[in-house]
């Protein structure tokens, strides 16, 4: 234990349990790692108020490096376990960390209506662009004609826009970045945290080992690259010509909405419901 | 000496409440009030459906996630207006799926919870019962029961979940299930699903015939102070001593919930006893292990059954829930026909109460299963019987949608003697 460095980053992880991490070399899901405790550290939470909830999938073996409460549920289904922690404890500061085959094809039922009920749970929606776990098949995400182990002539269909599926579902907060853009990806985690309501950041992902080789991507610092080179801040997409935007990765916060959030909402409802109580105790019988 | 306003205050908080903060109405109300605590307290007539949500408040449920389904639905809108009064939590889910991920989260945060549903999202729920068995997490579905496979006959009764609910979820693990025969039975047998699932840590199932769920019945319920309730043991270690799953206490280790301090992974992954995913053969073996002993080991608390007229029967009939009620019937008109018949009717029937099935075995020359399926527990009771014939066990089988009457149950009866 003497030899722990003691960078903000390894005051947070398990270090007598879980390490090597499963992740590939090249992956960026310790990338978002890194982001996700950097978040919490810098606003100083009280660690015992937090708990990481993810589904199935390579991103959702996340939340066994952190030392918080942490639930490794089952796949798809890590926003609804969420919601139920939310809902019984308030006051806790409730992360999921999904992927793009978890939280849009299995989980799309939970996604849709947790934004749609604005409960505060923050997403970090890891977006590899397949099914990394399972050796390469085909997700939601998978862009049109690319190459994957269930689409070896290439995909003929079309890509979820996970943004825009939240938005249009009602969620308050959404924001897109990349594993290349980390401080962006920090800020975006930390501005999420602070937000009372559902809130969704998708992150693009690399995975070198299977997308890359697969679609001849190169190696992780190429993928990389292709982050820093193929994105443009929301903020540049009015001031830039059509084409330089078109087929980009558009970063920045999409939307930042204040409506009424849900746990308060139905704390408000207890409220009244025992307001009325005491007249309508045993009516029902 | 108590006077009747403070003993009354223990028993409905709500209603000493108002009393109390409106004090101008206290005489006129708290007659009201006296009169529907102690037509709460003492007989209604009331659902099973009623009966299971108004047990599940006094068994100390705070949380309930659930999905509309007939014949189940009562339990979730009994609640959904309950639960806020008494500061616990309702929320109507996306679907069944989502429903026991929920119950399930909320469990490890600290709650009591429970949910309710029917066959179709009885079978959606099955993964979510299998990862709150793994992971130990204390959770309780009630399953209404309706006949047919799929959509089915929604209002009609059927018993096709009986090994379902054994073996539903993938994976092999133990599991719990009672099963009522009665409105006041289905109030009784919520609270000690609740318990035992706070106890044991685990999944339990609380089977509910469709016509139990929906027939109204007199019930005396108990007093509020004499209802056992169980809640689940907390540590008391630091957070550096605890264990999730802790090997040394007897099966029935102590349970953090997340917001403690106590800092827990949780996964369904094969995991070691902190909770880490582990692949090694020792300890996924002993996590298995684990799951089955602490069923095993307990059969005593565990299996309730109830003996009829056994002791001097020659014919004995095996059933549980509405069909028992038809038994017993069939056995009063055998009986008065000098035919010496009885029942054994099991409460709890997983773990499957094989003791007294052997002894049953031993004593009778037939034993007839009457069940609303194509032969669930028969399979039970022939796997029991080694030294008899297969002749030995009569089936009586019904899945149109109607009920196993008392005379099918006498016209059998009367066949095999």
């Amino acid at each position: 234990m003497a030899n722990i460095p003691q960078k903000i980053v390894h005051q947070y992880l398990r270090h007598d349990k879980k390490f090597p991490h499963v992740w590939c070399a090249g992956c960026s899901n310790g990338i978002i790692l890194g982001a996700v405790i950097r978040a919490i550290a810098s606003m100083n939470l009280n660690r015992d108020d937090i708990v990481m909830v993810s589904g199935i999938g390579c991103s959702s073996r996340m939340p066994v490096y952190i030392d918080v409460d942490t639930l490794h549920t089952l796949h798809g289904r890590a926003i609804a376990f969420a919601t139920g922690i939310k809902l019984h404890k308030p006051h806790m500061k409730v992360i999921v960390v999904t992927g793009d085959g978890d939280c849009t094809a299995i989980g799309g039922n939970h996604l849709i209506h947790a934004a749609r009920r604005n409960i505060d749970l923050s997403v970090i929606l890891v977006n590899n662009n397949i099914y990394g776990m399972t050796g390469g098949q085909c997700s939601p995400t998978t862009p049109h004609a690319a190459i994957s182990t269930t689409s070896p002539y290439g995909n003929i269909e079309p890509d979820f826009n996970i943004c825009n599926l939240a938005l249009g579902a009602g969620a308050s907060f959404v924001a897109r970045t990349t594993a290349f853009h980390v401080t962006e990806m920090q800020n975006y985690i930390q501005a999420s945290l602070e937000h009372p309501g559902f809130s969704l950041i998708e992150v693009i992902s690399a995975c070198p080992v299977i997308y890359g080789r697969l679609n001849k991507k190169g190696g992780a610092p190429q993928m990389m690259t292709e982050f820093r080179d193929n994105s443009v801040p929301l903020t540049a997409v009015e001031k830039l010509p059509k084409e330089q935007v078109e087929g980009k990765i558009v970063r920045g916060i999409l939307r930042k909405d204040i409506r009424p959030e849900y746990t308060a909402e139905y704390a408000a409802l207890q409220a009244y419901a025992q307001k009325l109580g005491g007249e309508s105790d045993g009516k029902e019988l | 000496m108590q006077n009747k306003k403070t003993s009354k205050s223990v028993k409905t908080p709500q209603a000493s409440k108002a009393a109390g903060t409106q004090k101008k109405k206290v005489k006129a109300e708290s007659k009201l009030n006296e009169l529907q605590s102690s037509l709460e307290r003492k007989t209604v007539v009331m659902q099973g459906n009623e009966a299971v949500a108004y047990g599940a408040l006094d068994a100390g449920v705070n949380f309930f996630a659930g999905y509309p389904i007939t014949p189940s639905t009562e339990v979730a809108e009994i609640l959904s207006a309950e639960l806020p009064k008494r500061g616990g939590t309702f929320i109507q889910m996306e679907d069944e799926i989502a429903s026991i991920c929920a119950i399930t989260g909320a469990s490890l945060a600290g709650a009591k919870a429970l949910t309710a549903t029917s066959g179709p999202g009885f079978s959606l729920m099955q993964e979510g019962m299998g990862f709150a068995k793994i992971t130990e997490t204390p959770c309780v579905v009630v399953n209404v029961m309706r006949n047919g496979p799929s959509t089915g006959m929604p209002t009609s009764p059927g018993q096709g979940e009986i090994q379902q609910s054994r073996w539903g979820s993938h994976g092999d693990a133990p599991a719990i299930v009672l099963y009522p025969d009665s409105v006041k039975e289905s109030y009784e047998l919520t609270i000690r699903a609740v318990n035992l699932s706070e106890k044991y840590r685990t999944c339990v199932v609380l089977l509910l015939d469709e016509v139990i769920g929906h027939m109204r019945e007199s019930v005396t319920l108990p007093d509020m102070e004499k209802v056992r309730v169980i809640s689940r043991i907390k540590p008391t270690v630091p957070p550096n001593w605890y264990k999730h799953y802790d090997e040394n206490q007897k099966y029935l280790s102590p349970l953090a919930s997340f917001g403690d301090g106590y800092r827990f992974h949780v996964t369904g992954l094969t995991h070691d006893s902190h909770g880490f995913p582990t692949g090694k053969p020792t300890e996924s073996a002993e996590m298995n292990d684990r799951l089955r002993r602490k069923i095993t080991h307990n059969i005593r608390d565990l299996v309730q059954i109830e003996s009829h007229q056994m002791e001097d029967a020659e014919i004995a009939i095996f059933a549980a829930g509405i069909t028992a009620r038809s038994a017993k019937a069939a056995i009063a008109m055998a009986r008065y026909r000098g035919i010496k018949v009885g029942l054994l009717r099991p409460l709890t029937i997983w773990p499957f109460p094989d003791d007294a099935v052997r002894k049953m075995l031993r004593n009778v020359e037939t034993v007839i299963v009457p069940e609303l399926n194509q032969g669930q527990f028969s399979r039970e009771i022939i796997r029991l019987t080694k030294d008899k014939s297969e002749g030995d066990v009569v089936l009586i089988k019904k899945v149109n949608g109607q009920l196993i009457t008392p005379n099918d149950i006498l016209r059998r009866i009367k066949e095999v003697i």
